[in-house]
């Protein structure tokens, strides 16, 4: 090689040539690409342990209970005698009531957002609402127990039912504690993800299809509502099996307010239970591998039915993204 | 079109809108109800003897979550060796070397874990860390924040690095530098701001969480010397306080719950407000 | 300008701790008209996955020259001029035949690394690293194990940069802080401190205003006598004024190769010609 100065000893480390040196820097990629990807790896192995351990330690009550686990209604750990019913009733139920608060208000405020105001404020409420998604599941816990409890008892409850008393919904006792309680408490936390992803998938409608509607002579409220909210559709739905899928996992906040009784009843205001709760109450006390396996298989359903909402959720979302760029 | 349905159409124009205005606002006032709610009514609460005391006996008044801070420090310091050495390197390797069914499959699986129910998640602390040794521990629980923390980390390493312009890397192996060494002294530190906040971030919401503690760490209302002791941390006394029958123990619960939000509060923003202001560019 | 001056003069002042600055010419043991030569390029055929770029390119880089590669837009010569420091190799799916040699070696058979401290490239924006300037310019120094008194060499490089007297009191600021133009000086001044042979420059000026673009072009003059140069420019006027030799590209073809001022006073080719005058491209 023209050799320049001197100065440079990257020709080659001190006592051997130039092929030495190719050979120690191929290695020095290789040995990055290594390390990385077994990283890489290791997360797969995680993964596939978490699955594998919930699969084998369910193991026993898969195999005595079967798929009639799902829909039997007793849970009696004294005759080792277990159903899921109650707990997945509960938990549909309380993310049902919370869907039904959450959607509609969260649409609202991230269309608010996404269409009407100005982009710094935008930009600034949604920082805010990004913080309250921040707020750890004991907090709203706290708040339900103490604040939402005693309303529900004194005020909401008695409002609902001299107004709405006819519907079975809001018949039968009213403790405080219940499905519906729950339901509200779960509707706070899981808005902010609503907000936050459907504010993102409307500001990625094209501008010339809400321009487009205006130009025909439709109001502010006709041009978002007829045009560009549907346009979002797929990602707001996708943002709502993402609240949804956070909503079924939620433990502490629900135990906290749910009543922690297996029950299953038409009424809002009745106690209930939720699968993560259950798993939360009972799984240090469980004695007897049965009452144990019954509680992984409990967990096993929980995994599964948010594996599947969440890989819906992101396929939804990616598909209104990829229909943005199109046009 | 006649008169009376274009002014029912204004005004159900300006009725929606309006609506949309004051769901925003309805969301928006939660948030400092939280905050105004713990105020009050934990403020009080907040003293020398609450930051330094060990909790009294059932039913005594008084006393302090000295050992829930302690525990939920070490926890935190566990979290981070076990979950952000695996999300920042693999986070490169996404970003740096992956390949088409490989890098997806990871990603993937990332977004999977992500999305499992944190209950879920200490359940497997359970099975891996807990039932080998029978018994709860430091260690347990320090394990399953970890796992936690392993996709919010890769997430944002890998945002952040893709964010980095081919430019600087073309730069710096046009001067001779092999791929690691551009990673390692031109992307890396180009990205270095954002990862740093994705890290903070994660640590930030796992320091909140109490599910994965509950069968894992368990509790302590005395100190955990050492790892392999159950541990009490912030989350796991408000909740225990908070279900619990005594008044005092209830006052507690308050106190405890704002020191906790406090601090996470001033994490997200802190690191937010960070990342906006420096952005990837500043850096030496 | 005082920078080039003082730049000489840096150059007798390290000339004890660097080599001397005017390049041997010939290594290898090729005759003829290869002892003039720093590339040798024969052959050259370059694709994109199944999509060519490049066909049968032959042509010579002559030492201690400014060769110019003019040509339209796509007609190849970015792609051409990456090839020479296999900057193309960080594309996937790339690749060529053909013989492109340094000094009568064959790059391919290079170490990449080493091949890259001697054949250096400034990119056509500026793409200094979110360092400082001290910093941006000392950074080829560190990877390649510089010995020596890095802080010299930095201001050596500077120097001949023609930036040592608009930074040399804030080198530790960042490298964004300056303009445009210093930034690209700074980005030449970053490839010249490892010292190279060659120095590739993709279109540096098209960021740039006249008045910095004049400046860059009176600093390659003053380079040429210690490094090889090829600059591939849009610019046709630039390549007249600034360069020795110059070749045109269309669709990935060399068309015609010779002394500038040959080439755009009597090109041979008709298109050439038709592309000199402004009638494509």
């Amino acid at each position: 090689m023209s050799s320049t100065a001197t100065t440079f000893d990257s020709a080659a480390p001190p006592q051997t040539g130039p092929q030495a040196f190719i050979r120690r820097l191929r290695n020095g990629d290789e040995v990055a690409h290594i390390i990385t990807l077994i990283t890489a790896a290791s997360i797969l192995l995680i993964t596939s342990a978490l699955v594998y351990e919930l699969w084998i330690n369910s193991h026993l009550s898969r195999a005595k209970f079967g798929w009639a686990f799902l829909w039997t209604r007793t849970w009696d750990p004294v005759f080792e005698n277990f159903g899921a019913l109650p707990y997945i009733y509960g938990t549909i139920v309380t993310s049902i009531v919370a869907l039904l608060i959450a959607v509609p208000l969260g649409l609202a405020a991230a269309t608010f957002l996404a269409e009407l105001a100005p982009r710094r404020l935008s930009d600034n409420v949604a920082f805010l609402i990004d913080l309250l998604a921040a707020v750890p599941s004991v907090i709203y816990g706290l708040l339900g127990m103490f604040i939402v409890v005693p309303m529900m008892r004194t005020t909401i409850g008695p409002g609902l039912k001299h107004a709405f008393g006819f519907l079975p919904i809001f018949q039968g006792p009213n403790y405080g504690v219940g499905f519906l309680t729950a339901g509200i408490i779960l509707a706070i936390m899981v808005m902010p993800f609503i907000i936050s992803v459907s504010r993102e998938v409307l500001l990625t409608v094209p501008r010339e299809q809400r321009e487009a509607a205006l130009a025909l002579g439709a109001t502010r409220w006709e041009a978002t509502w007829k045009v560009v909210i549907p346009w979002a559709r797929t990602g707001i739905l996708g943002s709502i099996f993402l609240a949804l899928a956070r909503a079924l996992g939620e433990t502490m906040a629900v135990t906290m307010v749910i009543g922690n009784t297996p029950l299953i009843s038409a009424s809002l205001f009745s106690p209930g239970y939720s699968i993560a709760s259950v798993i939360a109450n009972e799984f240090k006390e469980a004695t007897g591998d049965l009452y144990l396996s019954a509680l992984v298989e409990l967990g096993l359903v929980l995994f599964l039915v948010t594996f599947i909402l969440n890989g819906l959720a992101q396929i939804m979302i990616l598909t209104t993204d990829r229909m943005g760029r199109r046009s | 079109m006649s008169r009376f349905a274009l002014i029912w159409r204004k005004s159900l124009n300006i009725f929606m809108l309006t609506l949309t205005g004051v769901s925003a606002l309805l969301v928006v006032s939660v948030l400092f109800l939280i905050l105004g709610y713990l105020v009050v009514k934990g403020g009080t609460s907040l003293n020398w003897s609450f930051f330094t005391q060990l909790p009294k006996p059932v039913g005594e008044v008084g006393g302090g979550v000295a050992n829930a801070i302690v525990g939920s420090l070490k926890l935190l310091l566990l979290a981070a060796i076990i979950g952000l050495p695996i999300g920042l390197l693999a986070g490169v390797y996404l970003a740096e070397f992956g390949g088409k069914p490989f890098g997806f499959t990871v990603r993937y699986t990332t977004d999977l874990l992500n999305g499992v129910p944190s209950i879920v998640i200490g359940m497997f602390a359970y099975a891996v860390a807990v039932l080998p040794v029978k018994h709860f521990s430091t260690f347990a629980g320090g394990f399953a924040l970890g796992v936690m923390v392993i996709p919010i980390t890769l997430r944002s390493t890998e945002e952040f690095l893709r964010a980095v312009p081919v430019s600087l890397r073309e730069g710096a192996m046009a001067l001779g530098a092999s791929k690691w060494r551009t990673i390692a002294t031109v992307v890396l530190p180009a990205a270095r701001g954002g990862i740093i906040t994705g890290m903070l971030l994660a640590l930030a919401r796992v320091a909140g969480e109490t599910a994965p503690l509950l069968f894992t760490a368990f509790g302590n209302q005395f100190w955990s010397p050492g790892w392999s002791q159950p541990t009490s941390s912030l989350p796991l006394m408000v909740y225990t306080y908070a279900i619990s029958a005594y008044p005092d123990w209830h006052r507690q619960a308050w106190a405890a719950g704002l020191v906790l939000l406090a601090l996470v509060l001033v994490a997200n923003v802190g690191t937010r407000m960070a990342l906006n202001r420096g952005g990837a560019t500043r850096g030496v | 300008m005082s920078d080039m001056a003082s730049a000489s003069q840096g150059k007798e002042h390290v000339a004890a701790k660097l080599a001397p600055k005017v390049r041997a010419e010939n290594v290898t043991s090729a005759p003829g008209k290869e002892s003039r030569v720093r590339f040798q390029i024969s052959n050259l055929n370059f694709f994109y996955g199944p999509k060519q770029a490049i066909f049968n390119l032959n042509l010579s880089i002559p030492v201690n020259k400014i060769t110019a590669l003019i040509g339209p837009s796509g007609c190849g010569k970015s792609t051409f001029l990456r090839t020479l420091n296999r900057m193309n190799e960080t594309i996937r799916n790339t690749r060529f035949d053909g013989s492109i040699l340094l000094d009568g070696q064959d790059i391919g058979n290079m170490d990449v690394v080493g091949l890259r401290k001697r054949v250096g490239m400034v990119f056509q924006r500026p793409n200094p690293f979110p360092k400082s300037i001290y910093e941006n310019v000392a950074y080829g120094l560190r990877i390649n194990g510089y010995k020596g008194r890095l802080s010299d060499l930095v201001e050596h490089s500077l120097r001949r940069a023609a930036l040592w007297e608009e930074v040399k009191d804030y080198l530790h600021k960042s490298a964004f802080a300056l303009s445009g133009g210093q930034q690209q000086r700074l980005c030449i001044a970053r490839a010249l401190a490892v010292d190279p042979e060659v120095l590739l420059l993709d279109e540096p000026c098209s960021a740039l205003d006249p008045v910095t673009t004049a400046k860059i072009e009176e600093l390659m003059f003053q380079l040429k006598d210690s490094c090889t140069m090829a600059i591939v420019t849009h610019n046709m006027q630039q390549a007249a004024r600034a360069s020795d030799y110059t070749a045109f590209m269309l669709d990935g073809k060399l068309i015609e190769h010779n002394e500038t001022s040959r080439l755009f006073t009597t090109p041979s080719d008709p298109r050439t010609e038709a592309y000199i005058t402004g009638r494509f491209g």
